[in-house]
């Protein structure tokens, strides 16, 4: 048996470095295991000469280990430097398989049988997790990588491919790109493709079908050798020649390994964190969680909790984490002067939404909010404003204002806001201080993440929501309490794109408010379905099968993945029963929806290829998934001379990079998608944002602040494929020094030759590039005003689907 | 965040962005605004100069002549200045659009004005040089107008979603492919197939452009010599669908050429011929002022 240290570290990242350099610096006994023969092991994997972004910039370092933005050779020699420097104790090729024990005296077991024994365990294991290897013969051998970091390190090779979901096809795409002259081979163990996404498979299959790779299904590896691969096909073995073996088979998360030692999470979805104490403590004592595992993926985060987690264990209670000054700042405009916790504390006691919320966590969304005081009378947002932050009261009261001049009041320790944070819609109404107050605004990336940790605070916000939403809707002096059995028996439900949510001649009484996405209504008229309406977030279907008892006239079906809530007819009439005024109002919206199918009908019996069209290019609308955008460029090719102005406007109005791609994208009768942000109702980009930079701007654009690390995750998050990863082009001489002199490329964005001339060897880093419709631009998004011939328009569906335009042509 | 924290945020600033969502085209543009302001005006020229009596007569010298010339000058000068505008970012509101519109209609308005100047009194000398070289910008222009009304359509349908990069793509698939499978030919069938390969799809000179015809065209021409060797072989066979896949690639690519060079190439007359103007405006102007 080893000796008993006061601290064992699993992991070498930044997290457990910074920890285990404190801890050696404190004079504490410890040990850093690291499961390969360095450390680091995640950035060691990153490609040669990758640029490092030290992001938070507001936020401090406090580390015995040097960090700032640089390439990968340089932080890693400077950690290595840095923990002999502080004499770190390491043990390389210590891949922890067991803990066993508790506190004060924990036994850690490694796969090749060392042991050792600490009285703390801090856990900095990220959640990247082990690569699923190969099971086969030869699956260790050193030709067997399990991530392409650049394609371009592989020329004039013969690689395979094992794995076939979205991982391995873009790596096999990657590698066989044509000037590289690789000779790739994918293969899948089953006969299709059915973990990829579409637009990977059918790229793939470009490939293969332009002799650029070869595509195996129901074939696996089933011998490796130096320089060959045995495959097992359905035509019995066969040796292919390989140089390389890309293994992309998923990987196992850390997250069975972290709950074998005892340790309790937040839930049971993905997204789910360990419980933690402040001091990064987990359910189960004396084990320390830090790092991405702890739900920090950046290494600034890391190395800050390394180095406070050591403090901790070695008894430092005093210390405080370094964002107290963020945190401070947040505070300062407060009338109160209180310290930073007495404020957590107060907000936590304060509001409901917060009550269930650990001091930690109380913390974090705290850096991602704003705690402000409000005057009087004073606005906080008015009906119309862009918006997706939750506000919630922690003093005073807010006023709604439901029609003009009358206001309804909303209580403290209450939230509003939600509307715009569930729905991703514009504000739905004006809210006002009703007395002097203070409002703490959360933004809607902390509000999510405070929805998903917090399973009570989750069902407060969306009963709120659905009480609110309800009254918005259902006119005549409804209140909460006529509403309390509907919303008793409501329920949420899921629907992806193009499901059918209510069938045309169906028989049902029940009535849908559609909570986030949108839906389109049709109907068939003379066997063809015709659109009549789009119905956003926020809008409600089937009261006319509760009002009049007939069957469904018509058919609503989702335009995007969307959520509806289902109200049941019968609380439903009962409520309206009750209220003979709602019903009143709700009778006559209907009338109202009514006669616009009937004049839509008419037409269509009059002008039936009008309606045609309409209907054909809301379809093709809709299929596009402008049905969640908010604000889309298109492009009427009736008009457009292909100029590529709207290109060069863009470009020359971002630091020469275009946001859009005119030509790409779809059309139909000459309605052109080009490739453009649609700016999201839920934008799919700020899913997965580590730094947390993309946000909705006051004109409800998406924007991009500065502070991006050039992950790619939005990249790959975005459907419509509007991100790119560029490095910024130098500047360009001015445009009369082009037009006088000739000096420089011109308007638009400058050709990779001539940015790369500029250059020479230097390799700026590669960012997020997306449209932010011209924020700070007065005028308005360049590419419009920069169309000649007025083809190009931004759009909303709403908008864009109104019925004047079936009425007056294209105005 | 910024836009998060950024609370009091003026509400005049954000109203004056102006998102400009009306559908409609530049000779449309705010309702025939600049057609019935330069309509206006032409008929304004007309009549004044019906109505005015200038003895002996009519002249480019007479105070009306003047007034007429110095406004044309004027909008020669403005109208070129769509060429910077159009390239220059800047970031307070204007619509090249508006632009647009105004410089086709005022641009046909100014050659009433310029032929009204001139009191009809044409010659061999270098003032009607200056009114010859306006005209012939102007009949450009209205060239240009018929091609921006009739071909984007044409081009879009042609085009059929597919981006120029990616017509060329096609073609070099379908080359690679030929490539492959015309290994299997006798050399002379293999001949025409090389040829075909060796042709470089912007060749052909601007007549082949412009017209979209081009006679010698080395795919059309291994097409119709394998055509009739048909039968041979398994391999003539494909290399045959496949000349015929690429044929068409080629049409498409060809007549998306021929489209946007019919878009593009009177600006090369329009804009040249501008700057000629200019040049012959000035000397007009200054043997007016010090030869007179």
């Amino acid at each position: 048996m080893t000796d008993l240290l006061k601290l064992a570290i699993i992991g070498s990242g930044p997290a457990g470095l910074s920890a285990a350099s404190r801890a050696a610096m404190l004079g504490m006994s410890h040990i850093l295991l690291e499961k390969t023969d360095h450390l680091s092991d995640t950035i060691f994997k990153y490609q040669k000469g990758k640029r490092v972004l030290a992001t938070p910039e507001r936020l401090d370092l406090r580390s015995d280990c040097r960090f700032a933005e640089g390439a990968r050779e340089v932080i890693l020699a400077n950690w290595d430097e840095d923990a002999a420097q502080c004499g770190v104790n390491v043990a390389y090729q210590a891949d922890v398989t067991g803990v066993s024990g508790q506190k004060g005296d924990f036994t850690l077991t490694t796969a090749d049988g060392r042991q050792f024994r600490a009285e703390h365990i801090v856990l900095a294991i990220g959640t990247q997790g082990n690569p699923n290897r190969l099971r086969c013969e030869g699956y260790d051998l050193p030709h067997i990588i399990y991530q392409v970091d650049d394609p371009e390190d592989f020329k004039d090779k013969h690689i395979t491919v094992v794995g076939s979901g979205d991982a391995g096809i873009e790596n096999a795409l990657g590698v066989a790109e044509e000037a590289l002259e690789n000779h790739v081979t994918i293969l899948n163990r089953s006969r299709d493709f059915a973990r990829a996404k579409a637009k990977n498979v059918s790229d793939m299959m470009d490939a293969a079908d332009n002799g650029l790779m070869r595509v195996r299904t129901e074939t696996q590896p089933k011998k490796v050798e130096a320089g060959w691969l045995t495959l097992d096909t359905p035509d019995g073995e066969e040796r292919i020649p390989c140089d390389v073996i890309v293994a992309r088979l998923g990987s196992v998360a850390p997250r069975a390994f972290v709950e074998s030692m005892g340790i309790e999470f937040t839930g049971p979805d993905r997204e789910a964190f360990p419980k933690l104490s402040p001091t990064f403590e987990t359910s189960v004592g004396g084990i320390f969680v830090i790092g991405a595992l702890a739900g920090y993926p950046l290494i600034k985060h890391c190395m800050n909790q390394g180095y406070d987690v050591a403090e901790f264990i070695n008894g430092n209670d005093a210390l405080t984490p370094a964002d107290e000054k963020d945190l401070a700042a947040i505070f300062a405009d407060l009338p109160q002067k209180k310290s930073v916790s007495a404020w957590l504390e107060y907000f936590r006691q304060r509001i409901s939404i917060f009550h269930d919320v650990s001091p930690l966590q109380m913390r974090e969304f705290m850096l991602d909010s704003r705690a402000a005081f409000y005057a009087k009378g004073e606005v906080v947002f008015e009906k119309g404003d862009p918006g997706s932050s939750l506000f919630a009261i922690a003093d005073g009261f807010a006023e709604v204002e439901v029609a003009p001049n009358v206001r309804i009041p909303i209580e403290q320790g209450s939230i509003f806001g939600e509307v715009g944070l569930i729905s991703g819609r514009k504000r739905g109404a004006t809210i006002v201080a009703g007395v002097d107050a203070i409002f703490v605004e959360v933004t809607r990336t902390a509000a999510l993440k405070l929805m998903a940790a917090v399973p009570g605070a989750k069902r407060a916000i969306n009963r709120i929501s659905l009480e609110r939403q309800l009254l918005q809707i259902f006119k005549g002096g409804l209140t909460v309490q006529d509403l309390s059995e509907v919303v008793e028996q409501a329920e949420v439900m899921r629907f992806p794109a193009g499901k059918v949510v209510v069938a045309e001649g169906d028989t049902g009484d029940d009535i849908y408010v559609i909570r986030s996405g949108s839906m389109v209504v049709e109907k068939d008229i003379g066997g063809k379905p015709i659109f009549l309406r789009y119905l956003p977030a926020g809008s409600y279907f089937g009261e006319m099968s509760v009002l009049s008892g007939a069957p469904r006239n018509a058919t609503v079906k989702a335009a995007v993945g969307s959520e509806v809530i289902k109200l049941t007819g019968e609380t439903f009439r009962k409520m309206l029963d009750a209220r003979p005024n709602v019903r009143a109002e709700t009778e006559a919206a209907m009338a109202e929806r009514a006669s616009m199918n009937a004049f839509i009908e008419s037409r269509k019996a009059s002008y039936s290829s009008a309606v045609d069209l309409y209907s054909d290019t809301a379809s093709f609308i809709m299929k596009e998934g402008l049905g969640e955008a908010t604000d889309a460029l298109l492009i009427d090719e009736n008009l457009c001379v292909g100029c590529d102005n709207c290109e060069k406007a863009c470009a020359d109005s971002h630091e020469g990079l275009s946001r859009l791609d005119r030509e790409a994208g779809k059309s139909f009768a000459h309605l052109h998608v080009p490739t453009s942000c649609r700016h999201c109702e839920h934008p799919h980009c700020m899913a997965d944002c580590p730094p947390n930079v993309i946000h909705r701007g006051p004109d409800g654009e998406v924007f991009m602040e500065d502070g991006c690390i050039g992950c790619g995750n939005c990249m790959r998050n975005c459907p419509y494929g509007v991100i790119r990863m560029e490095a910024t082009p130098p500047k360009k001489p001015s445009l009369f020094q082009w037009l006088l002199f000739g000096f420089g490329p011109g308007p638009g964005e400058p050709s990779p030759s001539w940015t790369k001339k500029q250059l020479g060897d230097e390799k700026p880093k590669k960012i997020a590039v997306k449209c932010d419709m011209c924020k700070g631009i007065s005028g308005g998004p360049a590419c419009v005003r920069a169309c000649p011939t007025g083809a190009a328009i931004r759009v909303s569906p709403e908008e864009f689907l109104s019925i004047a335009r079936l009425d007056g042509g294209q105005g | 965040m910024a836009s998060l924290f950024s609370r009091r945020r003026n509400k005049a600033a954000q109203n004056s962005r102006v998102r400009e969502q009306k559908h409609e085209g530049f000779m449309r543009y705010a309702g025939f605004r600049w057609a019935k302001i330069s309509g206006g005006l032409t008929l304004l020229v007309m009549a004044s100069y019906a109505l005015i009596d200038v003895s002996p007569r009519h002249n480019g010298g007479s105070w009306y002549g003047y007034t007429l010339g110095t406004m044309g000058a004027l909008l020669i000068l403005w109208l070129t200045m769509l060429g910077v505008r159009k390239r220059r970012r800047s970031d307070d509101h204007w619509s090249l659009k508006a632009w647009t519109s105004a410089h086709v209609y005022l641009g046909l308005s100014l050659a009433v004005i310029g032929t009204w100047h001139s009191g009809f009194q044409l010659g061999w000398n270098v003032h009607t040089l200056a009114w010859a070289l306006m005209m012939l910008v102007i009949v450009s222009g209205m060239y240009g107008i018929a091609v921006y009304a009739l071909l984007p359509r044409s081009l879009s349908a042609n085009r059929e979603e597919m981006t120029q990069m990616q017509m060329l793509e096609a073609l070099r698939a379908f080359d690679r492919q030929l490539h492959g499978t015309a290994q299997g030919l006798a050399p002379a069938d293999a001949a025409p197939v090389l040829a075909a390969l060796s042709e470089n799809p912007f060749a052909g000179g601007m007549a082949a452009r412009l017209s979209g015809r081009y006679p010698r065209c080395a795919t059309a021409e291994a097409l119709a010599q394998l055509g009739q060797r048909r039968g041979t072989s398994e391999d003539v066979e494909k290399v045959v669908g496949l000349l015929g896949q690429k044929q068409a690639a080629l049409g498409r690519l060809r007549r998306h050429l021929r489209l946007r060079a019919l878009l593009e190439i009177w600006l090369y007359v329009h804009v040249p011929l501008t700057f000629a103007l200019i040049a012959a405006l000035s000397a007009h102007v200054i043997s007016v002022f010090f030869y007179w």
